[in-house]
């Protein structure tokens, strides 16, 4: 599905160079988890693959489903059934959360060639995931993001991705700022959509998001590359003793 | 101070072909608008109202040539509204083009055939609500418009109106300067809704004095036409008695020039007065907003809201004033302007002031101008929102504050639809 080889990446304003050589291939039905210290990279990876403009490529690939994604604008990226999840859902005063819902499927549709979904048929499947989410009524009228909670802000981000059907969902930090009760809400809504043909990259500091969501594959980050690879317990090996012997073992 | 020689030279030189209607109930209002303009002569660019927009093209003898424009991919504004039709050509009325001028609710009435009678409603208003508005600040093109003014519309509300009544403006002759005066009473407890539409004229003088009495209701939109090469000063000058409202939106796309002014009176208590505008301009586009609100009863709200996107070395200015009279304790007053520049070379000037001799009142102003917000652009993006289109909802969103001001949702929904049509054609 997601396939990342000696990937390459500097800001370009400052010409620092963040990713130094990440290899990751990730399978249609499995989950991987990208944990790491913080500035290791993690979060660049997840905005290079979904097209954020201040960064330059200076090596590697990254192909969906053999496509090019770096060749591609953020829309044809989404477009080809990858979705990020932000660590900050972004507010954007003045669009209704349903209408931001309504333009994005459609567009999504449009991009395929398939039809555009009527007014009535996406109300119902809206209506029914919202639900699922714990997102009244109210929380699909009010402005995108304007003045949800931390926790609000996440579900909402998990709404847009049951409702977009991604096949590469990136979720980034998507536990930070959540209690446990939103957590499992979003966990759950998570684990909904797994199937055999969606791949998931959870991005996280912290284990406990790996208990609600289990990885098949864990990842350790730092210093702009991927530095260990292992099953579910390499979370656990985290939890307990920290990064630094991960870290040092691998150097 | 003596007035400057040039400022009556100007003045002498711009109502040399200009008659003066004498007699009937407007006799007087006419050659005391004449009496002030004297005492005023026409404005210059050093006068402090005029420092950010140029006035000479609004004082020049002879209107600039403007092209005639037909929009071929748009119905015309309003066009699904039911209303009551009064049509203007180049700012002169056509019985033709109009509806017959009977409405359950309200009196209407042309100046050009009411002006003769010795007795009449709207000697209360006309050019009252003018002279009214011309301290502190001289508004010298609304007296010449009071006293050169032979066309324009009375209309009397003394019920809730059956339906809107709409003056739409046509502009056929490339050097038509055209001078309209309406004057609207909305008696106690009434309700009227006036739409405005079209450019009117190469030139376009306009005054609207409201007098909207207890209680009573008043809604004016206005879509000022597409024209490029149009140029109108307009100014609203309304009186609000205690408990009436007054809500006003204005979209202006395109235009060479346009001055709007709005002057309001918070009279009575517990009036409501909210002002919005949204103004979209490409290239040779300059567009002023001065406002001036007044708040003499208490417990008045007023809403200043006015926004601007801006391309291609489009120029916005907005001129803002709350002034809190002593005695006017409780007052809520806000006002917001703000811009959107689309790209490097357009321009947004905001004065904005407030006056206040009241110890208990509530007022705020802010001004901010900005570019797209590319975090929200690549949130959108990355939702698989097209750029443009991405582009075009975030500039509607920016918008949609001036729109939440015009109650009628069809209405409303017309105006989002011509902006969004403006986006389309000026590639976001």
């Amino acid at each position: 599905m997601l396939e990342i080889n000696n990937l390459h990446v500097k800001l370009e304003a400052e010409d620092k160079p963040i990713l130094r050589g990440v290899d990751l291939r990730v399978a249609a039905g499995t989950v991987h988890a990208i944990m790491g210290p913080n500035g290791s990279g993690k979060s660049t990876l997840s905005y290079v693959l979904a097209g954020r403009d201040g960064y330059a490529v200076t090596d590697g690939t990254a192909t969906l489903d053999g496509a090019d994604l770096l060749a591609m604008e953020p829309e044809e990226r989404a477009a080809a059934g990858l979705f990020l999840a932000f660590q900050y859902p972004v507010e954007i005063p003045g669009v209704g959360n349903m209408t931001f819902l309504r333009t994005a499927v459609n567009a999504q549709r449009k991009a395929r060639g398939q039809e555009e979904m009527s007014a009535g048929e996406f109300l119902k499947v809206v209506r029914d995931r919202a639900r699922t989410l714990k997102i009244d009524a109210d929380m699909l009228k009010r402005p995108v993001n304007v003045g949800f909670s931390g926790g609000e802000k996440k579900r909402n981000e998990i709404l847009q991705m049951a409702m977009l059907e991604p096949k590469m969902c990136i979720l980034d930090e998507t536990d930070s700022g959540l209690d446990v009760d939103a957590m499992k809400l979003v966990s759950d809504g998570v684990n909904a959509l797994r199937d055999a043909g969606r791949a998931f990259l959870v991005i996280t500091h912290y284990q406990r998001l790996l208990d609600h969501i289990r990885p098949d594959v864990v990842h350790i980050m730092a210093d702009g590359r991927i530095v260990k690879t292992g099953g579910p317990d390499l979370a656990l090996e985290v939890e307990k003793n920290g990064y630094a012997g991960i870290l040092a073992e691998a150097v | 101070m003596p007035v400057p020689q040039a400022k009556l030279d100007a003045l002498a030189a711009r109502i040399a072909g200009l008659d003066l209607v004498r007699g009937g109930w407007a006799g007087a209002a006419r050659t005391e608008a004449l009496a002030r303009l004297g005492a005023m002569g026409l404005p210059a660019r050093r006068d402090e109202y005029w420092r950010y927009t140029d006035p000479a093209d609004l004082i020049a003898p002879q209107a600039p040539r403007a092209a005639t424009f037909a929009a071929a991919d748009e119905p015309p504004v309003f066009d699904g509204i039911d209303r009551l039709r009064i049509v203007f050509v180049d700012g002169v009325f056509d019985p033709a083009l109009s509806d017959d001028l009977t409405l359950a609710g309200v009196e209407i009435e042309l100046l050009s055939s009411a002006g003769q009678t010795d007795i009449h409603w709207a000697r209360e208003v006309y050019g009252v609500l003018e002279a009214r508005g011309q301290t502190p600040v001289q508004r010298p093109l609304a007296a010449l418009n009071t006293a050169f003014a032979a066309q324009g519309v009375l209309i009397r509300a003394t019920g809730r109106a059956a339906r809107p009544v709409a003056l739409i403006y046509l502009h056929r002759s490339e050097t038509s300067d055209a001078i309209l005066h309406h004057c609207i009473k909305v008696e106690a407890g009434a309700e009227l809704t006036v739409l405005e539409s079209g450019p009117a004229a190469a030139r376009f003088n306009k005054v609207m004095e409201v007098d909207v009495a207890a209680g009573g209701r008043f809604h004016h939109i206005r879509a000022q036409g597409r024209d490029h090469g149009r140029r109108a000063a307009t100014h609203l000058f309304a009186r609000l008695g205690a408990e009436s409202l007054l809500k006003s939106f204005t979209l202006t796309a395109n235009g060479v020039l346009t001055r709007n002014e709005v002057v309001i009176e918070l009279l009575g208590d517990d009036a409501v007065a909210h002002i919005a505008g949204a103004a979209v301009g490409d290239g040779a586009f300059h567009h002023d907003d001065t406002v001036f609100i007044t708040h003499a009863g208490q417990r008045c709200e007023s809403r200043q809201v006015f926004k601007k996107v801006l391309k291609n070395g489009a120029v916005g200015v907005f001129q803002g004033k709350i002034l809190v009279k002593p005695g006017a304790q409780k007052t809520d007053g806000y006002q917001i302007s703000q811009s959107l520049l689309l790209d490097g070379d357009s321009q947004f000037l905001a004065k904005p002031e407030l006056e206040i001799y009241a110890d208990d009142v509530k007022c705020s102003h802010g001004s901010t101008s900005g570019a797209i917000d590319e975090v929200a652009l690549f949130y959108l993006r990355s939702r698989g929102v097209p750029e443009a289109a991405a582009k075009s909802l975030l500039v509607l969103a920016f918008l949609a504050e001036t729109i939440a001001e015009i109650e009628d949702g069809t209405i409303a929904e017309d105006i989002r639809l011509r902006l969004h049509n403006w986006l389309e054609r000026h590639g976001r």
